[in-house]
């Protein structure tokens, strides 16, 4: 996105910024240090005021990002409340407490240094040491010194917003990789020591070979595999084993059988010193198996703390006003009854009556209405919205999981646990191939036991390992996290790989319109009247905060007219003199109650703009009205584009608006999408029925939103997607979602899902042809251990350098 | 070659005790985090509980 939009022309002498590296969009006048942002600036000082300067001689000035504009400080008390302290804190040796916080906007050298660096601006931190590429910093802290409140505070001065994290969740996702990582040391280790013994085995082979040396190394070998094969490999038999009970495929149940196969095969020469042992293969294999399983389960691992950062990032604190006096609590801890203050700007953090105030309340995201609402005394506000302008202060209904926000996310829940399970490429065809094996292996030892019986149960050995599926166990694997990962180099995070190759297949892709395919918020659509007031308007909207107004800020050019006796009215209305004429701006009923009446051709323009879903302003200036201007969500430049490239592939489209029908209707027009397909006055339950209808119709369902309102569609469609800047509530719903603005994202996703198949497809298919070579050699009895030793890294070096090699996301296109 | 009968059990020892250092290895965290110390390392002075080079001494 960055790289496409042409970049304005740049000063003559850039400045950089002091801070981040940035330009300096508009340099002071004052000599001294330039900063790109007021954020800039405050972390500056702060840095300096705490002796921390250090910091800018390891910053990595290429990947800087600037700290943006500053949100109002946060007090993080509820990072002291009893309840989070039960759930977070440890204790150290020392009795120092610990815990674990996400970090935003940490990214080099610098950021590790800085962060570990946060007792001298928060004295009383012990040990702060940051995991970058999980984003987390573990602190330990002096309790009678300082609170992980002041701790927090520090961190979010130096410009790293921190935020809380599931400790009891991270522990055991650690104890998790730490015991695959050892299985994986282990069966390394067992791998090259029998390679080894295999060496001399294969060379006595050919040479000849006394048989007391023979019977030794066979007998360590069978020392090391055993605990390899029922141990390290414990996670490929249990996998099997699971398969085999609730009757789904599943790709350990083929490894399983070549494992356990393979492995009484040899124990059993091993024991009759006849025969042929396996065990050298068998290693190898577990080996390279858990090696495929390690990356596997570590992307996944960064792509979940990627997606715990987003689901963090909304703040889940309500101001609770006590008296004169008022505090920060966690916003599900709000009694019902009490009073709450909601400031412009913040999300509403529960259910509640206006007491007092008045404001102009965002309610997109759960409704998916485009247009702000305006709410006065004794009306009714819901969490999950946002109040625009103005500030309320609110009697608490109902907070936490009693909200309507509340239940709506119990729904989705229980909706998510409903959906079946994705039967992934890979355990399909493993469920095939196990009785394909079976098959083989019941012929090969049926027909050596009618040529030469004493062979029988050696071929059907080398049969059942030479045909364990490696490229199905590891491949399938590493194709899938390489492009998990380029995926989310680019933006696009999935929660699965799953979702990927539900993804590549062509079905229904259901929008929701506001924020999706249009930019969920209001822009100038019309203006009919004299165009010589649209300056003096400019200059009277320009101070003020109302989303119609920014709209205004947006469309026409800024100027210096001087504005005196400035008024904000009720419904959004403003009015004030402009170089000494008298103008006032507002919806039309405010404009007929202050002049009396419209004139005919504004009332049919302002008729005509509200029957099609637009919102209506009427401008009058000195007793007349000059224009009316029509505001209305503008459809995402890129979306045509992106769905024409989404229609070449095979997808189709649907519209599921909380909107107006004729406004969801203008934009099907506009995209060519039929209106037959174009749904507009859906409330979450109709969304969900008609997702769940176009699923009993056996359509593959993609459904796209960004609101609360669209969370439970998306989780009943096969895959979920939301796009960036959706409430949170919509990405925990999501199994797929953008952290870059747009539908460009969507498209990318479809199109690196379909790579990723290709090569998913293209590695089975290579390792299918390797079985199939290997079961000829098998069944004729030409396969020796050796033959299989050799054939089974080769076709596993192949199909995993096939798949590092695949080009599925291009990381870094725009 | 018959002292392959005493090399051999003696390599399986040493091995093993490679895999029990890997595994307190992998127990006390040190393959948690493979990205951060490599960067930690450039930092000077180091932090460490009661390390204070020549250069901090100075500064404070």
């Amino acid at each position: 996105m960055r790289a496409a939009a042409p970049l304005p022309a740049a000063p003559p002498a850039p400045l950089s910024c002091a801070h981040c590296g940035l330009p300096v969009p508009s340099p002071s006048a004052e000599t001294g240090p330039q900063f790109c942002c007021s954020g800039c600036r405050s972390v500056y000082e702060i840095v300096h005021a705490a002796g921390l300067t250090g910091y800018y001689a390891y910053q990595d000035r290429a990947a800087a990002v600037a700290v943006g504009e500053r949100r109002a400080p946060r007090k993080y008390e509820e990072l002291d409340d009893e309840a989070f302290r039960a759930q977070h804190l440890r204790r150290d040796e020392q009795g120092h407490a610990c815990a674990d916080l996400l970090l935003e906007g940490v990214h080099c050298s610098a950021c590790v240094w800085l962060v570990e660096r946060v007792g001298r601006v928060a004295p009383g931190v012990v040990s702060s040491r940051l995991d970058l590429s999980r984003n987390v910093v573990t602190l330990s802290w002096d309790e009678s010194r300082t609170s992980l409140s002041r701790i927090a505070r520090g961190l979010e001065s130096l410009g790293y917003a921190p935020h809380p994290l599931g400790t009891a969740q991270t522990e055991a996702a650690r104890h998790r990789d730490r015991e695959l990582l050892l299985r994986l040391g282990v069966a390394g280790a067992a791998a090259g020591n029998v390679m080894l013994m295999a060496f001399a085995l294969y060379s006595g082979a050919f040479n000849g070979m006394e048989a007391a040396y023979q019977a030794l190394f066979r007998w360590a070998s069978f020392a090391i595999a055993t605990p390899t094969v029922f141990w390290a490999g414990a996670v490929f038999l249990r996998g099997g084993w699971a398969a085999l009970r609730t009757r789904t495929p599943h790709m350990d149940l083929p490894v399983a059988i070549g494992i356990l196969g393979g492995y009484a095969g040899g124990a059993v020469s091993t024991f009759t010193g006849r025969g042929e042992i396996y065990f050298d293969s068998l290693c190898t294999l577990i080996f390279l198996l858990l090696v495929g399983r390690y990356l596997q389960q570590s992307h996944h691992r960064r792509s979940t703390s990627q997606s715990e950062l987003l689901l963090a990032l909304a703040p889940q604190t309500a101001h609770l006003v006590e008296g004169s006096a008022g505090r920060d609590v966690p916003a599900s801890a709000v009694a019902v009854g009490a009073t709450v203050r909601v400031n412009a700007g913040e999300r509403i953090p529960v259910d509640g009556l206006v007491l007092r105030g008045t404001g102009s309340v965002d309610t997109r995201l759960l409704t998916g209405e485009p247009m702000p609402v305006e709410v006065k005394v004794a009306e009714r506000v819901y969490a999950g919205t946002s109040c625009e302008a103005g500030t309320l202060w609110l009697r608490v209904e109902s907070a936490g999981s009693a909200t309507r926000l509340g239940r709506l996310m119990a729904s989705v829940e229980a909706t998510q646990r409903q959906r079946a399970p994705i039967v992934r490429l890979a355990d399909r065809v493993a469920g095939h191939f196990v009785l394909g094996i079976l098959a083989l292996a019941a012929l090969t030892f049926g027909l050596w036991l009618h040529w030469d019986p004493r062979l029988a149960v050696d071929h059907t050995v080398a049969l059942l390992v030479v045909t364990c599926p490696c490229a199905l166990g590891m491949a399938t694997p590493l194709a899938v996290s390489v492009a998990l990962g380029k995926a989310a180099r680019g933006g696009i995070l999935f929660k699965g790989g799953e979702f990927m190759e539900e993804l590549a297949h062509p079905g229904v892709i259901v929008f929701d319109k506001t924020g999706t395919l249009t930019r969920g918020q209001p822009e100038l659509v019309a203006w009919l009247g004299e165009a010589t007031w649209q300056a003096p308007l400019r200059a009277v909207e320009a101070a003020s905060g109302h989303p119609l107004a920014r709209a205004i800020q947006r469309a026409f050019p800024e100027n210096e007219l001087p504005v005196s006796d400035l008024e904000e009215l009720a419904q959004g209305g403003i009015s004030a003199k402009v170089a000494g004429t008298e103008l006032l701006a507002g919806s039309p009923t405010l404009v007929t109650q202050v002049l009396g009446k419209l004139p005919a051709w504004a009332e049919r323009l302002v008729q005509s703009h509200a029957d099609s879903g637009r919102t209506p302003v009427v401008v009058a200036a000195g007793g007349s009205v000059r224009a009316v201007a029509a505001f209305g969500d503008a459809l995402r430049p890129e979306a045509r584009d992106n769905l024409g490239q989404l229609a070449a592939l095979g997808y189709r489209f649907e519209i599921l608006s909380g909107d107006h029908q004729s406004v969801v209707d203008g934009v099907a027009r506009e995209l060519g999408i039929p209106l037959s397909a174009a749904r507009g006055q859906q409330s979450p339950e109709a969304k969900l029925r008609r997702i769940q209808e176009l699923r009993e119709r056996g359509e593959r369902v993609f459904m796209v939103g960004d609101g609360v309102n669209d969370a439970a569609a998306m989780a009943a469609a096969h895959v979920g997607i939301a796009v960036h800047g959706g409430a949170e509530t919509c990405l925990k719903a999501a199994d797929v979602f953008a952290t870059r603005e747009g539908l460009a994202p969507l498209t990318q996703a479809a199109l690196g899902s379909r790579r990723t198949l290709h090569a998913i497809r293209r590695g089975i298919a290579i390792s299918l042809a390797y079985n199939l070579v290997g079961v000829g050699l098998a069944v004729t009895g030409l396969l020796s251990p050796l033959v299989a030793a050799i054939m089974m890294p080769l076709s596993s070096i192949s199909v995993v350098s096939l798949a590092l090699r695949a080009k599925t996301f291009n990381a870094g296109s725009p | 070659m018959s002292i392959i009968f005493l090399i051999l059990p003696i390599t399986l020892l040493l091995s093993l005790g490679a895999v029990a250092a890997f595994a307190w290895a992998t127990r006390g965290g040190q393959f948690d985090d493979l990205q951060t110390p490599a960067l930690r390392a450039l930092h000077d002075p180091a932090p460490g509980p009661g390390i204070t080079r020549e250069s901090e001494r100075a500064e404070s």
